[in-house]
């Protein structure tokens, strides 16, 4: 059985696998992470975005056996110290969650927008979250987060939000 | 998914030598293939994941044509100043290919190896003239594209980079399926050393070019030009998204399109 050995959230992890297992299911049905969330299957939700290499990728759409070697975050590393990511902080602020299936690989994709683009407009996050959906259609409040969590992560107050 | 044997050769001959085995199946971006495997519609012996033969990413300018390797991907070319620079029309169908999660694994040359007949990649390679290098040889675009999911390439026989001759202008104008981006109609319109060419992608049973519209915008390159210029709807595909009428009709906008964006 091919066996796997990647980093994850800065710690080492490795097991075995088959080929054809999966990225997502090496991460929550081995590796225990299951922040990580399925949600179609079909590489169009988005809900499992994690980081491979520092890019953003929908884990149900590549093979484990692919990420030997590569350095992976999941939402479950972005915390330090019991105190959340600034982007996690600014979707707790801002109702950025309802039901919250869709909300680890939404936190995730917007890390990969605000790597190349740390001050979005409301139109390049929307059009960013191409490959996202929120099933609740909660859109505004996500939107509203992520250009709070952006401007947090640039050492800036957060705006009262317009409505 | 069915299980199958998976190899990550790091060099051409290694993966070209795997290539030839029955059954197996490159992968690059494993965009398309990926989905593909997991619905159970193909069942390689072996996939072949070219994604650690690192000859095969990057981009570059030389000799008055820009060249990208097979496995660079469509994030990397929207964002390349290179690109943007030299062909920006064609940094802008990059960055409009499916979303950011596919743009950072899907490639150029997976795409071409693919020739879905909705995919963007198509219509600029052909609409510019470009080259298709191979393990094996050079293709021309004009010979390369053969039909539904059908192209030039061998048994086994690997892209390794696309050459695309720099032109005066170009753009590419798309109408995509708001769900999965890929183009319903989108048309890539070039004035460079080969002339005028406009190829259509999404409309039929593969990427093509409309003759009519390259001889008219060779002689008069504007909007204007291509009023009375249409692709018979009999030559255009119908399904549960547009009609045959609405895809013949959405030819002539999007081209239009293309050549204000071009300027």
């Amino acid at each position: 059985m091919p066996h796997v050995s990647l980093t994850v959230n800065g710690k080492p992890a490795s097991a075995d696998v088959e080929n054809r297992t999966l990225l997502v299911q090496l991460l929550r049905e081995k590796l225990g992470l299951t922040g990580t969330h399925v949600g179609c299957d079909t590489s169009q939700c988005g809900a499992c975005v994690v980081h491979v290499n520092g890019r953003s990728v929908k884990s149900c759409t590549i093979l484990a056996v692919q990420c030997e070697g590569a350095n992976v975050t999941t939402i479950e590393g972005l915390a330090t110290d019991g105190k959340l990511h600034p982007m996690q902080e600014a979707f707790r602020e801002n109702h950025g969650l309802q039901c919250g299936f869709c909300t680890p690989g939404m936190v995730m994709s917007a890390l990969d927008l605000v790597k190349h683009n740390p001050d979005p407009s409301e139109r390049e996050v929307r059009e960013w979250l191409e490959g996202n959906l929120c099933r609740c259609t909660g859109y505004h409040n996500i939107v509203k987060s992520i250009l709070a969590g952006a401007a947090a992560m640039r050492g800036q107050p957060t705006k009262a939000a317009a409505e | 998914m069915y299980d199958f044997a998976y190899h990550r050769p790091t060099n051409l001959a290694d993966a070209a030598r795997l290539a030839k085995e029955a059954e197996a199946k490159l992968m690059a971006g494993g965009m398309t293939l990926i989905p593909t495997l997991k619905q159970r519609l193909a069942k390689p012996s072996a996939v072949i994941d070219l994604g650690a033969i690192s000859d095969l990413v990057g981009i570059r300018v030389e000799g008055g044509r820009l060249t990208i390797g097979a496995l660079t991907t469509h994030a990397d070319v929207a964002r390349s100043a290179e690109v943007r620079r030299t062909i920006p029309g064609l940094a802008d169908l990059a960055n409009g290919i499916g979303d950011p999660q596919v743009r950072n694994r899907g490639t150029i040359g997976g795409s071409l190896a693919n020739n879905d007949p909705a995919a963007d990649y198509p219509a600029a390679v052909l609409g510019l003239g470009a080259t298709i290098q191979t393990n094996e040889r050079s293709i021309a675009a004009d010979d390369y594209f053969k039909g539904l999911f059908e192209t030039a390439l061998k048994e086994g026989e690997i892209i390794t980079a696309v050459h695309f001759p720099i032109p005066e202008k170009a753009a590419y104008a798309k109408f995509p399926n708001p769900a999965s981006r890929y183009a319903i109609i989108g048309v890539f319109i070039a004035k460079g050393p080969q002339g005028v060419r406009v190829a259509v992608t999404g409309a039929g049973n593969g990427v093509f070019r409309v003759k009519a519209m390259e001889d008219a915008l060779a002689k008069n390159w504007s909007a204007d030009a291509i009023n009375d210029i249409t692709v018979p709807a009999s030559e255009c595909n119908s399904d549960i998204h547009a009609s045959s009428e609405y895809r013949a009709h959405l030819i002539g906008v999007m081209a239009k399109r293309a050549i204000q964006a071009a300027g």
